[in-house]
């Protein structure tokens, strides 16, 4: 079946009906295009919500405060909430199953200047730990310590783009810049996968910043990194009893939606992560549909195929075609067409993929990809189906008697 | 070469069949060359389809080169198809997208033989019907009379035991049918047996033998003295 003379057979049919060709191929070669494309937007959706907090950890909370809007325990409503110290200690004292690490973080916006280069950036003041919530990259120096916090040193830690902007590339580390009219010594550059605006950032040590501000002991807000061991449903009980305990401490109604809130970093991740994944699986659905329209798009060409050649069918088998040579030979030259545009729309399907990139970023697809044994996977049913998708009208073709086939004009 | 005894065939049509074969007999030995004759109805298509194994009989005997033609499976009735029995039909069938000398090849392709020997083979029949010039040239390229004679050529080159045409010239002008009669002739000349079926007087007289069919049976078998087709062209 699958000698020399029969594929020069097929190939002279096949050359010889251009577009009875075109079209089979093209049916094929558009759903498998179709399918590569779609799935591969479907995986990029995935990457683009997996994007959002791959550069931050994920097993974290950020507690904030805010304004009361209720009345509890003889507080009025309208009272603002602000941690201080002790919270920090009161947290770590109440969790520690549940604790990996806390820091409290207090932001401002400053100008920093390194001589005649100056610029407004976000100063961080936070403890040690805040490194690992934020996953912070250190490409030269030292990230903050426990002795920065006890002795309220004056020692910054820049972003990449902030040695950059006023360095212009000159090694920063062990200069002095002056954030917001008190002198710093950068002790280290870090990088951020979290792009351009976080590494603009500057970390300071938390108690320097109190001191500056009149000693105070305030703080605008708490990461806690809890242990990853915990699980998602340990997270989320952790968080219950975290608000809990806040509210009991601060005196905050339990029904008060204001007065604090926790961001809950794993929470958001899964929601997001389940909401792409919805996304994806629709996506995946019509790319099925696709492939299913490809199978039925080939069924009918194969159909109105058959029944165009009945004559020749008819001839071929009065000259002494054996059923299984003209079943042959259609099928061959079916299974050979799906295969060559099967595979030429997969190549072509994937070329697309490669060169969207990030070009599509905006709308929330990110280096769309289709895994190859996924696309071979999907090709290959198709030919499956094509074969038959063409047996069953070939069966029947080679039924027919020679004299019924001649006689159709 | 062609043994046929009490042979039958009816068709049904709806509730009533209808009985076109009513028990045949005659038999054909090798070099002949036969005319069966009948008006439309007669039966004289259905007995060729039948010799021609596109068609069984619902009971009889029939006999070919010795070989009992009964129980046949498709693949087996293609067998001896290809290797018994050349075709000529009325309206040529050629396949349209093949060019004159891929269909002569046919046959040939279907008995198996290797590429070369299949053109050379081809194009040799193709030169004894005088259109080795024409090889190349697909079937819509070429008159009535040629398509006829590359069926011809194309029945030929299996080197079948019998040529069976149907109705050979009842698409084509009476001078381009008596040039197909004369290539015929020749054909038979050499020693192969044919079967002609046709309505024209005229052609029937080209052959050696006259077989008379009307309403399913044999009412005249007799030979003639055979007008050479020849002497008109």
């Amino acid at each position: 079946m699958f000698s020399r003379d029969n594929w020069k057979e097929i190939f002279e049919t096949i050359q010889k009906n251009k577009l009875r060709t075109f079209l089979s191929g093209f049916t094929v070669a558009l759903g498998i295009l179709i399918f590569v494309v779609l799935f591969g937007f479907g995986n990029g959706l995935i990457n683009t919500f997996d994007d959002f907090f791959s550069d931050d950890a994920t097993n974290v909370f950020m507690v904030f405060t805010g304004r009361t809007t209720m009345p509890y325990k003889g507080y009025k409503a309208n009272r603002n909430i602000e941690f201080d110290n002790s919270d920090i200690a009161d947290i770590e004292k109440n969790f520690p199953l549940f604790l990996e690490y806390i820091s409290p973080r207090i932001v401002r916006q400053d100008t920093v200047a390194y001589k005649n280069e100056s610029n407004n950036y976000s100063i961080y003041a936070v403890a040690p730990s805040h490194q690992f919530s934020e996953m912070t990259i250190m490409m030269k120096g030292r990230y903050l310590d426990v002795l920065d916090i006890k002795n309220k040193t004056k020692n910054a830690v820049i972003g990449r783009l902030v040695e950059q902007d006023l360095f212009g590339g000159r090694n920063a580390v062990g200069k002095y810049i002056d954030i917001g009219g008190s002198s710093f010594k950068v002790i280290g550059v870090f990088q951020d996968d979290g792009g351009d605006r976080e590494e603009r950032n500057i970390f300071i040590p938390y108690t320097t910043r109190q001191l500056i501000e009149r000693n105070t002991d305030k703080i605008d807000a708490i990461v806690i990194g809890f242990k990853p061991q915990i699980g998602y449903a340990g997270a989320m009980a952790f968080e219950k009893s975290l608000d809990k305990f806040i509210r009991e401490k601060k005196y905050i109604n339990p029904q008060d939606q204001n007065g604090i809130f926790i961001r809950n970093v794993a929470d958001q991740l899964r929601q997001n992560q389940q909401f792409a994944r919805v996304l994806q699986i629709i996506v995946a659905f019509v790319a099925f549909g696709t492939i299913i329209a490809g199978i039925i798009g080939i069924s009918n060409i194969m159909v109105f195929v058959v029944k165009e050649r009945t004559k020749e069918l008819g001839i071929r088998k009065a000259l002494g075609a054996t059923p299984r040579a003209v079943i042959g030979t259609i099928l061959l030259e079916s299974v050979f067409i799906t295969t060559v545009s099967g595979f030429v729309g997969m190549l072509i399907g994937i070329v697309i993929l490669g060169s969207i990139d990030e070009k599509l970023e905006d709308f929330f697809i990110t280096n769309p990809y289709i895994d190859i044994p996924m696309a071979i996977f999907a090709t290959i049913v198709l030919i499956i189906f094509g074969a038959i998708a063409g047996y069953v009208p070939a069966r029947r073709a080679a039924r027919i008697k020679p004299i019924v086939a001649l006689r159709d004009e | 070469m062609i043994e046929i005894k009490e042979l039958h065939k009816s068709y049904k049509m709806g509730a009533n069949s209808l009985h076109v074969l009513k028990g045949l007999n005659f038999s054909i030995k090798e070099g002949e060359l036969v005319a069966i004759m009948g008006s439309s109805g007669s039966g004289k298509s259905t007995l060729l389809n039948i010799l021609g194994m596109l068609d069984e009989a619902d009971s009889g005997e029939y006999t070919l080169d010795g070989v009992p033609i009964k129980n046949l499976n498709e693949t087996k009735a293609a067998k001896y198809r290809n290797k018994f029995l050349g075709f000529v039909f009325q309206s040529f069938n050629l396949i349209n997208y093949k060019s004159a000398l891929e269909n002569v090849a046919l046959p040939l392709y279907y008995q198996k033989v290797p590429r070369k020997q299949r053109e050379e083979k081809a194009l040799k029949y193709l030169e004894q019907v005088g259109l080795k010039e024409w090889a190349e040239h697909l079937p819509n390229e070429l008159s009535g009379g040629q398509k006829q004679r590359v069926a011809i050529a194309r029945a030929m080159a299996a080197e079948p035991k019998v040529l069976l045409a149907d109705e050979p010239t009842g698409a084509l002008d009476s001078k381009t049918s008596y040039e197909v009669m004369d290539l015929i002739q020749k054909i038979n000349d050499q020693g192969n047996t044919i079967l002609v079926v046709t309505h024209e007087e005229d052609i029937a007289h080209m052959c050696k033998r006259i077989v008379h069919l009307k309403d399913g049976v044999i009412v005249e078998d007799k030979k003639v003295e055979q007008v050479r087709a020849s002497q008109y062209v």
